[in-house]
């Protein structure tokens, strides 16, 4: 106004009428300016309506007018060194939040390196959101500089994509994704931004997240067929829950507390499943499957009365499915109907959320199995098969005994990532968790690489005074450690844990078990020290070379308020066990090399 | 941090042979059978019928979503329908009684994806067929597509191209009528349909009405 003040304000011969009409244009184009926003500024605004506080992403050319909207926004920004660093973030995020996690890209090779993230955040259900810049509208499907059809290429590892068509739309677009990624069984999704999408205007008000009206999800199962679901699980002898990552994810750690508790029925989880139940209490059998405790094998192979909840039947769980729980009923309550009978046949389906679930269950029971001799087994089995490792004095240091100090010197919420591969399980084993989303890895797609940028999803993720460590192995550090730029720009309190055998650690333990010990491509003794390359990034390095200084290593690397890396020198000869080889038969877990 | 334990001595336990062991088996699809009988799931031919919003992309989710869990498709047709907005979806499948549940079920997840249902066997099913044969024998060729109930879309010296409508039996007898005048090209729609009668085939929820 005040431009337009001084126009006509020297012109006092103008007529009265016409200065009248200038000004009430000029009114006009003003709310007209106030009402209009870019797809941008809609995309960003969506954001904010969906309650979103941080994104985490790497810029780039088609995306950079989204990020020049995030310049005024509220909004915290992780910048992270690789996109696939940004997915496994956002991921890591949605697992200890329970909140979608957010990811942001540019086209082409930005897009194309979030898609092991995206895969892995399929895999597992996490609730992830992806904004991928794209070429202009009118140069997409040419093979334009840096374009790649990036709703193609995601389609089959998404819950759903958007190709953003108009700056109208996108607003709704984003939201939608929002909505879909945390609805029912949570998972990825993807909204990809033409550049002149971004760029174009629009005066449609962003929009609350609202799932399409062709999306019905089934919260509560049917009553009958939880009647009859409760009625086997009465007459079961030697019952047994399977918690899955449904449980964690669907809030539902509590109600799977009282119901096992107050019917006395032991509990074995999944990998993803991990967290669902405190491993310390009598009833918990803990992890079941290629590399699960002998006792849950032992009670999932045997059982009955399989009470299996959000759970998909993955392969390593399962083993051969001819030998799964081939005695058993089994009861499977998943939110999702496609998990039901994919895998596992299921004789009583309950399609429903795992609490409200498990609270039908527990209503409609009239009284509880009778599980004292089968309770009773299971604890002798927990004795008889219970998790050891050899270490002997002068042996090196056992990883085993890096998980358990660790665990020892930490809070019981303090959260947990992993890379994939020989530590992960010994992390699985020999850390004991309590509480639910604690636990963060990578279980479905195995990535190699998700430790570090996990933590620091997890790290924005978590409450301030809850610790976040990581075990990593030196193979699976090496694919994504150049995120520690971020945890130093940032100063991110983690301590990554490098437990270091020189090895890509588990295809060494296949090719000695199941190729004759041919360690093709397997062996890694050209590794950096870890300490060193952590100084170089500006995190501070330690080394544990032996049982002697790894207790003060370990509470001197915890009590960094920053980013640390502690390169653990373990024996290079350790193997994971207990082990069912791939398609095997749980039952015939070996504990050893002489069983395979 | 507590003092390290220095007599941990492995892992214990009985070997894989001293353990208890199940009395039961499931097949290969994860159903339980009892361990004396051979259980088998041959597949089966049947229509999935699935009413989808009529979106871009629609198409490619299904096909993908086919391809990617190897389903055994036979055919698979896609238009428009009374409504504008609306698409129709037909798939023939041949796959056992668990891979068909799957087909349902996964297809319900697309996102677009209205309803799904298996059609059942009375369904009306229909499919097109256009078949270019050679021509040197003209009213022979005119005789098979009469009594096919057929339409000669194209005659000429060299060719001549037939249009057949029916099921999926009526369609192939006719092509093997057909190969005694050499075959040149087919093309086949594969099939649509309906439910019979007053069932329907898809059910939309009335807030997408």
């Amino acid at each position: 106004m005040t431009e337009h003040g001084a126009v006509t304000e020297p012109d006092e011969a103008e007529p009265e009428a016409e200065s009248e009409a200038t000004e009430a244009e000029g009114v006009d184009a003003e709310e007209a300016e106030v009402a209009k926003r870019t797809g941008a500024e809609s995309v960003v605004a969506s954001l904010e309506a969906a309650g979103v506080e941080t994104v985490f992403g790497v810029q780039g050319g088609a995306i950079m007018p989204v990020y020049d909207a995030l310049y005024d926004s509220g909004l915290d920004h992780v910048t992270m060194a690789h996109e696939q660093g940004a997915a496994h973030a956002a991921d890591a995020y949605g697992a200890v939040s329970g909140d979608p996690g957010v990811c942001m890209a540019t086209s082409g090779p930005g897009a194309t390196n979030l898609v092991t993230g995206l895969a892995d955040a399929d895999m597992d259900s996490e609730p992830v959101v992806a904004l991928t810049g794209q070429v202009p509208t009118e140069l997409v499907g040419n093979d334009a500089f840096q374009e790649t059809d990036t709703v193609g290429v995601t389609t089959p590892i998404t819950k759903s994509n958007y190709f953003a068509s108009s700056p109208d739309t996108v607003g709704e677009d984003v939201s939608t994704a929002f909505a879909l990624a945390s609805h029912g069984r949570q998972g990825p999704t993807v909204v990809d931004l033409p550049k002149d999408v971004t760029t174009g205007e629009t005066d449609v008000d962003p929009v609350e997240p609202e799932v399409p009206g062709t999306v019905d999800v089934q919260t509560r199962a049917d009553d009958e067929n939880v009647a009859a679901a409760a009625q086997t699980i009465v007459d079961a002898d030697e019952p047994v829950i399977l918690a899955g990552g449904g449980v964690v994810k669907g809030d539902a750690t509590e109600e799977l507390y009282a119901f096992a508790t107050e019917h006395e029925i032991p509990v074995v989880t999944t990998m993803p499943g991990i967290g669902a139940f405190p491993e310390d209490h009598d009833l918990a059998l803990e992890m079941a499957g290629m590399h699960g405790t002998g006792y849950a094998n032992m009670a999932i192979t045997l059982t009955d009365c399989l009470l299996a909840v959000g759970t998909r039947f993955d392969d390593r769980l399962t083993g051969g499915v001819d030998s799964f729980a081939p005695d058993a009923e089994v009861i499977h309550v998943d939110i999702d109907p496609a998990e039901i009978s994919k895998n596992i046949e299921a004789d009583h389906p309950l399609v429903g959320d795992a609490g409200t679930v498990l609270d039908q269950l527990d209503e409609a029971m009239p009284t509880s199995p009778d599980t004292e001799a089968w309770v009773e087994q299971c604890r002798e089995w927990k004795e008889e098969y219970r998790l050891d490792y050899a270490a002997p004095e002068d042996e090196p240091l056992k990883p085993q005994y890096v998980v358990e100090a660790v665990d020892e010197a930490t809070d019981r919420d303090t959260v947990v990532t992993t890379g994939v591969g020989q530590h992960q399980m010994w992390a699985c084993q020999f850390w004991t968790y309590t509480e639910p989303r604690t636990w963060v890895s990578s279980h479905g797609l195995g990535a190699m690489g998700y430790g570090l940028p996990s933590a620091i999803g997890a790290r924005v993720a978590a409450d301030d005074d809850q610790s976040v460590v990581s075990f990593d192995g030196d193979g699976s550090f090496l694919m994504t450690c150049q995120e520690l730029v971020v945890a130093v720009r940032e100063q991110m309190d983690i301590t990554v844990f490098v437990l270091n055998n020189e090895a890509i650690g588990m295809v060494r333990q296949w090719q000695d078990a199941f190729f004759d010990g041919r360690r093709m491509a397997s062996e890694y003794p050209w590794v950096p020290k870890f300490d060193t390359l952590a100084e170089a990034f500006g995190a501070d390095g330690f080394r544990i070379e032996g049982y002697d200084d790894a207790p003060d290593v370990i509470e001197e690397a915890l009590a960094v308020d920053g980013p640390a890396v502690v390169d653990v020198y373990i024996d290079p000869t350790e193997d994971v066990y207990p082990m069912v080889p791939s398609g095997g038969d749980n039952g015939q877990f070996a504990l050893s090399e002489d069983h395979l | 941090m507590s003092e390290r334990d220095t007599e941990r001595e492995g892992l214990p336990g009985p070997a894989p042979e001293d353990r208890r062991r199940p009395k039961g088996r499931r097949t290969s699809q994860g159903i339980r059978v009892d361990p004396e009988v051979e259980a088998e799931h041959p597949p089966r031919r049947t229509v999935i019928s699935a009413l989808v919003e009529h979106e871009p992309g629609v198409l490619a989710r299904v096909s993908g979503l086919f391809s990617r869990r190897q389903f055994n498709i036979e055919s698979l047709t896609v238009a428009d329908t009374q409504n504008d907005d609306w698409a129709r979806i037909t798939v023939v499948v041949e796959e056992p009684d668990p891979g068909i549940d799957q087909v349902e079920k996964q297809l319900e997840k697309v996102v677009p994806v209205i309803h799904v249902r298996e059609l059942a066997d009375d369904a009306v099913t229909r499919e097109l067929v256009v078949v270019k044969v050679d021509a040197d024998r003209p009213h022979e060729v005119h005789a098979i597509t009469e009594m096919y109930n057929g339409k000669t879309l194209d005659a000429g010296p060299r060719t001549i191209t037939v249009e057949l409508t029916g099921d999926e039996q009526k369609i192939n007898d006719a092509i093997d009528a057909y190969r005694q005048f050499g075959i040149r090209e087919i093309a086949r729609t594969g099939q649509t349909a309906l439910a019979r009668g007053e069932t329907k085939t898809a059910v939309v929820p009335d807030h997408l009405k």
